[in-house]
């Protein structure tokens, strides 16, 4: 053939990654350059200063301990990933391990596993906003409680609050990590799970011994998956928190509607470097590629 | 080996988990079938299509049926570009080439990096755009900038790059599944008959990966149909539907956006359902090998 080959190849991959380039290299590239630059009410002046940086944490450190606004909003982020993290990551365990240890067939396995997929190729606003019949102040729950003679008054707590927030990203991102996890599964060597079963292990132990190692990939991709979307979330905290809960995308967001975008660039350069520091320490841990 | 009590309570589990993941969905898709003195919540107060009705006379000032259009068109031409490009960078990622690791990493990190940061990033690319073509137009005196130019950012430029940041990396990676699992021999056989590298992979390998290039396609559909972070900020001045629908929840407190939420999800099942078909279509005929008395002896 004429055309060697590792040209052919970067050929074949040269309109992918001219659409990378332009739309996610370079615009990472100008949040990080705009983050120094200068503005005013109606433009945004080329300079390079450190104001917006020092705005971000403005008296945080002379007010300690007590928490600045913005110290707070991250430490508000971070709660909520902690809790989101760990429920997902057990249920999506669970889920991932009836999937495919419990289930013989393999044309059900395929069933089940599409029932849990498919509500992820739904809307996601749809997603949320289906909750305000089940946990509004008239709603199912709260009446159905009430009629049981449980409460005396509704419930306020159920919609528009930390808890429907966290409701709506377990119901949300739950998927996440049930797939890697599944794919991890899928890969253990049946005949290990055998063998432990002839040398007379209990279940717990098959889990902590086999399962549980052998599945780690899946558990920490998924984990990436799932920290980073809680981290830089804004809209399901926005919908489901009655827009009262803070976080550190809704900064972002509200920032760029009132056309302040260097100062929203410093809080995405900020925001992004948290999140690396996340994934740079998980992927230590694993290969991607390999696991696919 | 699991314990036959611990399957039990794992069936039980997996159960409520398919009940929570569906049960607030048929929730909505009840009400928005509620009477027209019902309200938001249950109990219905008779069953009327009156919402839906209502819907198709529109949503106040929002042009929802704009709105449905070109989030469907958005979605195909995502589709489109995503199956296109995928395949075509996951036929090179089957080899070593330059940069392709650093490619691999971007297409990660384009997954992962936080969406409202991406949003941000292609608005202040088409804004910096902009004031340069106004700032070229201003000095060089062309008349057309000076007078009409308004602004790059649309539906079909920063709109679909933000998205595409989106899809392309589950195409990407969905490639990558498949090439892990493909067997070279094929091709092998093609070009020992004779084949040219185009002909190898007509007649060789995309028939086989067929089926895996309608689960692209399904990906790159509806989660640009629904895509709402990425694009907020980046689509210009004409809105998608997931954004006036965000819009909507704060403003509209009658039914009606349970009629909208309903109608969009049918879209959506609708094109998984599609999708699906094609899918086990193809992998019925790829899987179906020649009957043996048509191979010649």
């Amino acid at each position: 053939m004429s055309i060697p080959k590792h040209l052919t190849s970067l050929f074949l991959s040269l309109p992918f990654a001219i659409i990378i380039f332009s739309f996610f290299v370079i615009p990472l590239c100008l949040v990080i350059m705009v983050s120094f630059w200068d503005y005013n009410a109606y433009s945004i002046i080329p300079d390079f200063i450190f104001t917006n940086y020092e705005d971000i944490f403005y008296g945080c450190v002379k007010s300690l301990p007590d928490l600045c606004t913005s110290f707070a909003t991250y430490l508000s982020s971070l709660k909520f990933v902690v809790i989101v993290w760990f429920i997902t990551l057990i249920t999506g365990f669970l889920v991932a391990l009836f999937l495919a240890f419990c289930v013989s067939s393999l044309q059900m396995q395929v069933v089940l596993f599409l029932l849990c997929t498919i509500p992820f190729w739904t809307s996601n606003v749809i997603r949320m906003i289906s909750w305000i019949p089940l946990l509004g102040r008239n709603g199912l729950v709260n009446s159905t409680l009430l009629d049981l003679g449980i409460i005396d008054t509704p419930i306020e707590w159920l919609l528009y609050s930390q808890f429907s927030v966290i409701l709506a990203f377990v119901h949300l991102y739950t998927l996440f990590m049930v797939v890697p996890i599944f794919n991890s599964m899928m890969r253990i060597d049946r005949s290990l799970l055998e063998a432990a079963h002839d040398a007379g292990a209990t279940t717990v132990q098959t889990l902590t011994n086999i399962i549980i190692p052998l599945s780690r990939p899946g558990i920490i991709i998924g984990s990436i998956f799932v920290i980073t979307i809680v981290m830089g979330d804004f809209l399901t905290i926005g919908v489901m928190g009655g827009q009262q809960i803070p976080s550190v995308g809704k900064i972002i967001n509200v920032e760029m509607t009132y056309l302040q975008f260097p100062a929203a660039a410093a809080n995405a350069v900020i925001l992004i470097i948290i999140t690396l520091m996340i994934i740079y320490s998980m992927t230590k841990l694993v290969d991607i590629r390999k696991e696919l | 080996m699991i314990a036959p009590q611990f399957r039990l309570l794992l069936g039980i589990f997996f159960s409520l988990f398919i009940l929570f993941l569906y049960g607030p969905t048929l929730s909505i898709l009840v009400l928005s079938f509620q009477g027209p003195e019902g309200g938001l919540t249950f109990p219905m107060r008779g069953v009327s299509t009156f919402w839906f009705e209502s819907l198709f006379d529109g949503v106040g000032v929002i042009d929802i049926w704009g709105a449905f259009g070109r989030s469907i068109r958005l979605g195909l031409v995502v589709m489109v570009l995503t199956v296109i490009l995928s395949l075509s960078a996951g036929m090179a990622f089957r080899k070593h080439f330059a940069l392709s690791a650093f490619l691999f990493y971007a297409t990660i990190s384009s997954l992962i990096v936080p969406s409202i940061v991406i949003s941000l990033g292609v608005a202040l690319e088409f804004r910096i755009l902009d004031d340069l073509i106004k700032a070229i137009g201003a000095d060089m005196q062309i008349q057309w900038v000076i007078d009409d130019f308004r602004t790059t950012m649309g539906l079909f430029s920063s709109g679909l790059g933000a998205q595409l940041t989106w899809t392309l990396p589950f195409g990407l990676l969905i490639m990558f599944a498949v090439f892990n699992r493909f067997d070279p021999a094929y091709e092998e056989a093609a070009r020992d008959l004779g084949a040219g590298p185009w002909q190898t992979f007509k007649e060789a390998v995309l028939p086989i990966i067929a089926p895996s290039l309608i689960g692209v396609a399904l990906f790159g559909f509806t989660l640009s149909y629904d895509e709402l972070a990425r694009s907020s900020q980046a689509i210009g001045g004409l809105n998608t539907l997931p954004l006036e629908l965000r819009g909507l929840t704060t403003t509209v407190t009658d039914p009606t956006i349970y009629a909208l939420g309903s109608l969009t999800t049918a879209v959506s099942f609708c094109a998984i359902f599609i999708f699906l078909t094609l899918f086990i279509l193809l992998r019925r005929r790829t899987s179906k090998r020649p009957p043996q008395e048509s191979l010649p002896s």
